[in-house]
């Protein structure tokens, strides 16, 4: 790819903005010199645009165009002379008298009860150890790199020490619990049953927790520490500098914040599949590992498109919805 | 800022509590896969009875550990230089120019990111299975359709990251360079690029660590011979009898070069941070 467009200054910034232009390239002197002003963002982008449409746009789209067949393993091989099912998957998935959509609620809500719950403790420990750790200290720094080691951490090297860790017979949490503080006599199983949510709330936690505290401390650094220090002479207690610098001042970081905790939340796959493997205890049955399994377990990826389909409208509506209200918030305030 | 009297005690123990749940997990990986085989089968033990290095030279032949590393390896670094470079032409575009589609684009890239990786899942290997055929090479299961697919992943947070860096860069510098004769592109290598390091580096060092650790994908796009070691760890673990002290020991080596590679540069990581936040 050959560009070179010498161009004097004033073209830069914006194409409208017009201006002088110098001589040319060797090859860019052929075309018009609007064009290669106008063109030349468009050139920049075009390799993540079709890496984008490659990868995401297109796939999406035919996965949407699959949540109308049946497409089931016959069809696997040539997927387009798979019958038209018209809404027939979605209309199974939302049936919730069905074993289908009566499963497809269940792990709905064990998804938002865990996402809730691991967005929630997330930020909570990650403000909590951000403002904690606003002034410095000794060890201060230590201790903020250890703290982000479980984020840096490749998520299943994470999750399979915890998997260890909730073993029955060999794991650390049964012989704290049982053997040094002899709270139950029974060995309880931490990966299947009703434990199963705690074990997966827990790891969630312990996994995302380092990011909020990461982002929530680059977002303190910006507070200008003048701030603290009028408010200071003017009387003002630590709580209350709490509540009216750095709360408010956090907004627009926590609002972002808050948004990706929740995606990646409700959207994920990586620790339940490596704490559980291919299906997922009932109680611990998230959205994005239920739809694996209906695609590729029991090869119905037809309706496994529907479920995706449905999922993805549900994270536009709520992603609206949140964008809407606290913006407008943010813009009154 | 004055402090009641109760916070430092309130600091130390949050902050003990936290870390204790923070690097308990590390502790165990770290001291299990000291231990021999018959000291993880048992009850745990806080400290290892005997410590062993057997664990260390067994995972290789184990498990073909080598061959996952070395797959894993050449797919992330491949893709996160390649994703760099994507981004930083996309970023300095969407900084330096006004042009229209300008607001899409970047909202529209970062959207991306709260796509379910199960939608596209399927799509994709379909895709890559067609077009392996049209092409008459096998993309499926290479490590090719592994480096674009994992490239595309960090793409977003890579661009928004470095709009924020380059706008951080006066604009004033790169006129005087294109002042001086350069191009565009030649600002952008020879004055922005240079100027944005820090940022770059950050950003290199996040798609290195996504491609490093997802899971779902490698699962499904890879075979026996391209598997990466999210794949091959989580296999290894779920055997019916696992040896808990070698996978421990795997789990650890595994970690280090992105755990260290993280710490090194969680300056510059804070950083772009700010730089994108700010906005």
């Amino acid at each position: 790819m050959v560009v070179s467009t010498p161009s004097r200054s004033g073209a830069w910034r914006g194409a409208e903005r017009g201006g002088g232009d110098g001589g040319g390239g060797r090859i860019t002197r052929l075309i018009p010199v609007w064009l290669r002003r106008a063109g030349l963002p468009y050139l920049l982008i075009l390799p993540a645009v079709l890496l984008e449409l490659l990868i995401h746009l297109v796939p999406m789209v035919i996965g949407v165009g699959m949540s109308f067949l049946r497409l089931t393993q016959f069809f696997i091989r040539n997927w387009l002379a798979a019958p038209f099912a018209g809404l027939g998957n979605y209309r199974v998935a939302v049936d919730f008298d069905s074993a289908v959509g009566a499963a497809l609620l269940h792990s709905f809500l064990v998804t938002v009860a865990f996402t809730l719950l691991a967005v929630g403790l997330s930020w909570l420990f990650g403000m909590c150890g951000a403002v904690l750790m606003q002034r410095p200290f000794r060890g201060r720094g230590v201790l903020r790199t250890l703290f982000l080691v479980p984020y840096a951490l490749p998520v299943y090297a994470g999750v399979i020490t915890w998997s260890f860790m909730f073993q029955r017979d060999s794991g650390l949490i049964n012989h704290v619990l049982v053997e040094q503080l002899h709270l139950t006599d029974e060995r309880p199983f931490w990966l299947i049953g009703g434990n199963s949510f705690a074990s997966l709330v827990v790891v969630a936690v312990w996994r995302l927790w380092p990011f909020a505290f990461l982002v929530l401390t680059a977002g303190l650094q910006n507070i200008p520490e003048d701030l603290y220090e009028a408010s200071a002479i003017d009387g003002a207690s630590w709580w209350r500098q709490v509540r009216t610098i750095t709360l408010p001042l956090l907004r627009p970081v926590n609002q972002v914040l808050v948004l990706v905790l929740f995606l990646w939340n409700f959207n994920d796959f990586n620790t339940p599949y490596v704490l559980f493997g291919k299906s997922a205890p009932r109680e611990a049955d998230l959205i994005s590992i239920h739809i694996y399994q209906s695609s590729f377990v029991t090869w119905n990826f037809g309706s496994g498109a529907a479920m995706s389909v449905l999922l993805l409208l549900f994270l536009l509506l709520v992603t609206a919805v949140y964008l809407a209200l606290t913006t407008r918030r943010r813009s009154r305030a | 800022m004055r402090e009641p009297r109760w916070l430092p005690w309130a600091r130390v123990i949050f902050l003990g509590l936290l870390g204790l749940f923070t690097l308990t997990p590390l502790y165990v990986m770290a001291t299990s896969a000291l231990k021999p085989l018959r000291d993880v089968q048992g009850d745990f033990n806080w400290i290892p009875v005997t410590i062993t290095l057997q664990s260390f030279s067994d995972m290789w032949r184990t498990v073909p550990l080598a061959h996952y590393f070395v797959n894993s390896l050449v797919v992330s670094s491949i893709s996160a230089v390649a994703s760099v470079v994507v981004a930083v032409f996309a970023a300095y575009a969407v900084s330096r120019y006004r042009f229209r589609g300008r607001k899409i684009f970047s909202v529209a890239v970062l959207s991306t990111q709260m796509f379910p990786g199960i939608l596209f899942l399927l799509p994709l290997f379909m895709i890559f299975v067609n077009l392996g055929n049209a092409l008459g090479v096998q993309l499926y299961g290479s490590r090719l359709a592994l480096i674009i697919t994992y490239l595309t992943f960090s793409l977003p947070f890579s661009i928004w990251m470095l709009v924020g860096y380059f706008d951080s860069v006066p604009a004033a510098l790169d006129e005087a360079a294109q002042v001086d004769g350069s191009g565009p592109i030649g600002a952008l290598l020879r004055v922005v690029v240079p100027a944005a390091m820090p940022g770059i580096i950050a950003v290199t060092i996040y798609a290195f660590m996504t491609a490093w650790g997802e899971v779902l994908f490698a699962s499904v796009m890879t075979d026996e011979s391209t598997r990466t070691l999210a794949v091959g760890l989580q296999a290894y673990a779920t055997q019916n009898d696992v040896y808990w002290n070698q996978v421990m020991a795997a789990s650890l080596v595994v970690s280090v070069p992105v755990v260290a590679g993280f710490l090194l540069l969680q300056r510059y990581l804070v950083q772009g941070l700010t730089a994108g936040a700010v906005k």
